[in-house]
């Protein structure tokens, strides 16, 4: 049966609904084509860019193009674009898909394949005239132009809709002259298209542009030099001045003053994206790790047969399996809002896909923030594992650590990606579309009230996990609903509350998928076959619980007093109740001995 | 010109190699199955005489349905059609029989196997399929060239090469050299898209007996760890060569 619009999760339902395990979508449903492709860019990644691993260390700009040209050669670069600009017109999950295993070897390429295929192209997909698409999309999706976005200037940064670049109408109306300067560009230094956002007169948001950019014939654009940077050593970073650059009016991207909206959209569909870059990144880091591990003798044994590694692998395989459920699930989600919109007939492709994500900008949140720190997280173990040599730059493991940093930073930091899930949750309950007042008033009844005393039924395959999940969420309805009763508004002046609602969200979500998927594994295989993600997904619970709890008892303690608080941190101890609580050393060495024996990243 | 790549599904070469039922089925789990690597090098060289001479280029396969995503992955280079035969490959002879009736029935100019697959390594296929249909053959192929119905063709010798000249209809046992590692062809993604709409055609079998079965199958021992032996003491570099590793 097909699924409507009603019957799937909108965007930040997950916190007040229960999802069923055969709704989630699963890596373990890729289509035969979406494995066929999966394989082709891991052959291209295998081919052309892990072995030159090191070159990319070297500030090689010219060879990162040229990757990008081969990549290009092979469709990888229109695979998201709609067929009738020249692209394959492929669904969300495949573009998540290439984007995921061609971001494996290093955040170089990683970072010009993505600022070109996602905030490079993507405005004007979303938000061009057909002109502007027919002109400029099959330009982009064949890889015969590369694309920029300049959002960031140097007094604007987090604060993007702050530029003083200026547009200026021509006396007789026929373009505009653009001046200011950008800057942390991602592929200034070979591109052929900038979307470019500057102010018109004293507007309150900026506009959108596309300008085109040729090197012998600069309209008033220079360059700064190359970027001096910890990590993505050969990706493109530069400044772009603009000097009375004369863009022609039919090139305004969507109407006057919705720059910050483009800007802000394209960056919803460029997080879930980031995100996905990071995960083949971890799963290369895994399987060095444990291969080095398997090979290098201490104490005269394999350093792999040590506990202390065992706890490092099984916490980096973890992290990246439930990333990567997490990824692919929002991914689904919004694949099928973009589809049932589209043959509900309202909407075109593009207002559908536009839609589609906007929907879910509170996972693409969540999801950058949680897979960029797992990543660093997993690189800097991976160094640990190899010892000195791991902080040596004849290992992978060096320059898989400096590339991850970055990925806290650009596309939104995670401090204002944390703040942004919060801040868009109380939104979208304000507006109705996710009612999270009645859930909160109920668990403060719910406190108030006489606790059952029933004992439940826990005999099954995750019913104690999946009733601490609901638990969970209503640990995080009851912290949210009181804080914003006693702030209002105001709560998103109260910044360190804020970040730590959103840890207790960003867990919820994270936790949930992996319960999900395992169980969807363990009916379809059997407990016994999959009984290190089973592992994998309660290590994960427990940790969440333990984040969980230390940010729930931070924020309750800084807005309540008395009776109130009291009552709150005794709903905190029920919420947070694990009674079978799992060994998590078992866990860990269930989880770690199976990568050990296959000797490389194996979910 | 009508071209014909068999193509084998075989384990990926850096698989962990176990077996089952006392060591007499090779065990498939957790195993990623690829296109037979000497096979690769004769659809890549197949491909090449697509695009520059205009062939039509089948690939075929005898197996069962699990072994369909490696025919795809064939259309997915820019293979026009594929064929499976729909018959466990358990024998060289039998599964050549299956090849020849394909050949027949299609009137193929050209037939190209690997010399080996890299699974059980039999090398009989192409021979037997040449020899059941009357066609020429040449094994161990490493440069093959076409003019009309005449060509050309390279076989790596014991220590050195040869050129030979025939003529179509021919079956080549082809291995590297036919092209050349970097020359293999990641499908792109409009090949992957576009593999769905071209035809995969299933046979049934021609009735064909296997003339051999495999008993069992072992592993080679484990390798030890390496031994340093002192340059000054070749009197236990002797011994260990001769008592230990009997080599000499
Ligand atoms: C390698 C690289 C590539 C980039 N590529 C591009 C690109 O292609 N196009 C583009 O337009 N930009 C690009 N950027 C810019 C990037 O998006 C910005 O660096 C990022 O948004 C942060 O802005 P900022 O550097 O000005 O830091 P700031 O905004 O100055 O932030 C500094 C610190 O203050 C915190 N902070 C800021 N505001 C708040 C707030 N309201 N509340 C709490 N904390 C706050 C931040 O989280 C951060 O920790 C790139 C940057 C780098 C380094």
């Amino acid at each position: 049966m097909e699924s409507t619009e009603k019957d799937i999760l909108r965007g930040g339902q997950f916190l007040v609904k229960e999802t069923n395990c055969d709704d989630i979508f699963t890596p373990e449903d890729f289509t035969e084509e979406q494995q066929m492709m999966k394989e082709a860019v891991k052959e291209f990644v295998d081919r052309e860019l892990w072995p030159n691993k090191a070159r990319f260390e070297t500030k090689d700009f010219a060879f990162t193009e040229a990757c990008m040209r081969k990549a290009a050669d092979l469709g990888f670069l229109s695979v998201a674009v709609p067929e009738a600009y020249g692209g394959l017109g492929m669904g969300f999950i495949s573009t998540i898909l290439v984007c995921d295993y061609i971001s494996g070897a290093t955040g170089s390429f990683s970072t010009a394949f993505g600022a070109h295929t996602g905030i490079g192209t993507l405005p004007i997909t979303l938000y061009g005239t057909e002109e502007q698409k027919q002109k400029y999309v099959p330009k982009l999706a064949s890889g015969e132009w590369f694309g920029s976005y300049c959002l960031t200037e140097p007094s604007a940064g987090s604060d993007a809709n702050s530029g003083k670049t200026k547009a200026v109408l021509s006396a007789d109306g026929k373009y505009y002259s653009i001046t200011g300067q950008k800057m942390w560009i991602s592929n200034a230094g070979f591109c052929s298209l900038m979307i470019v956002f500057a102010r018109i007169e004293d507007d309150k948001n900026i506009t959108g542009f596309i300008i085109e950019y040729d090197k012998n014939n600069p309209n008033g654009i220079t360059l700064g030099e190359e970027e001096h940077k910890l990590g993505i050593r050969s990706s493109s970073t530069r400044q772009v001045f603009f000097n009375d650059t004369k863009v022609p009016v039919e090139n305004m991207l969507s109407t006057r003053g919705n720059g910050f909206k483009i800007a802000m959209n394209a960056l919803n569909v460029g997080r879930i994206k980031l995100a996905a870059a990071c995960l083949d990144a971890q799963r290369r880091v895994i399987s060095e790790s444990v291969k080095y591990a398997n090979e290098r003798i201490q104490f005269n044994t394999p350093i792999a047969s040590f506990g202390a590694i065992q706890q490092k692998i099984a916490e980096m395989a973890t992290n990246c399996w439930v990333g990567e459920t997490a990824t692919y699930r929002a991914s689904k989600n919004i694949e099928d809002r973009i589809t049932i919109r589209q043959n509900n007939g309202k909407d075109t492709h593009q207002e559908a896909e536009l839609k589609g994500v906007e929907e879910y900008a509170i996972e693409c949140s969540i999801l950058k923030v949680a897979v960029s720190e797992f990543t660093q997280k997993c690189t800097d173990e991976g160094i640990q594992i190899f010892g000195g040599m791991g902080f040596s730059e004849d290992t992978p493991m060096e320059s898989a650590w400096r590339d991850a940093r970055i990925a806290r930073i650009y596309e939104g930091t995670n401090e204002i990606n944390r703040m942004l899930s919060i801040g868009m949750l109380i939104k979208k309950a304000m507006k109705g579309h996710v009612d999270l007042l009645g859930p909160a008033t109920a668990v403060a009844n719910e406190l108030t009230g006489i606790p059952s005393f029933d004992i439940p039924d826990h005999s099954t395959l995750f019913s104690e996990e999946k009733s601490i999940i609901a638990n969970l969420k209503k640990l995080f309805l009851m912290v949210a609903g009181a804080a914003l009763q006693k702030y209002g508004e105001e709560i998103e002046k109260h910044q360190q509350l804020m970040l730590a609602a959103s840890d207790i969200l960003i867990q919820i979500y994270l936790a949930e998928s992996a319960i999900l998927r395992a169980e969807k594994l363990a009916k379809k295989e059997g407990e016994d076959q999959v009984k290190e993600q089973i592992a994998m997904a309660k290590l994960n619970l427990f940790h969440a619980i333990d984040i969980i709890e230390t940010a729930g008892k931070h924020s309750i303690i800084s807005f309540s007093s008395g009776d109130e608080q009291r009552m709150m941190l005794m709903g905190l101890k029920r919420y947070i109740k694990y009674v079978n609580m799992p060994n998590i050393i078992e866990l860990r060495n269930i989880i770690a001995s199976k990568v050990i024996k296959e000797n490389n990243y194996c979910f | 010109m009508k071209i014909l790549v068999c193509i084998s599904h075989v384990p990926d070469t850096t698989s962990k190699i176990n077996f089952t039922e006392g060591d007499t089925k090779f065990d498939t789990n957790g195993v990623q199955f690829v296109i037979n690597p000497n096979d690769e090098f004769g659809l890549t060289r197949a491909m090449w005489f697509k695009e520059k001479q205009g062939a039509n280029v089948t690939v075929v396969n005898v197996g069962g349905a699990e072994t369909e995503p490696t025919l795809r992955k064939a259309l997915a280079i820019g293979a026009d059609a594929a064929i499976r035969v729909n018959r466990a490959a358990t024998d060289g002879f039998s599964v050549a029989k299956q090849l020849a009736q394909v050949v027949k029935d299609g009137g193929y100019d050209l037939v190209i196997a690997g010399r080996e697959s890299i699974d059980y390594n039999g090398g009989m296929v192409p021979g037997m399929i040449a020899g059941l249909t009357n066609a020429n053959f040449i094994n161990n192929c490493i440069g093959l060239e076409i003019e009309g119905t005449t060509a050309k063709a390279i076989r790596e010798i014991d220590g050195g090469k040869e050129t030979l000249s025939t003529t179509l209809p021919l079956v080549i046992g082809g291995q590297k050299g036919l092209v050349e590692e970097s020359d293999l062809k990641i499908p792109n993604m409009r090949g992957i898209m576009m593999a769905r709409q071209k035809p995969l055609t299933i046979l049934e079998p021609v009735e064909a007996t296997a003339e051999t079965t495999s008993v069992k199958f072992e592993k080679p021992a484990p390798k030890g760890a390496v031994k340093l032996i002192a340059p000054d003491n070749l009197d236990a570099l002797v011994d260990l060569l001769h008592n230990e590793a009997k080599v000499i």
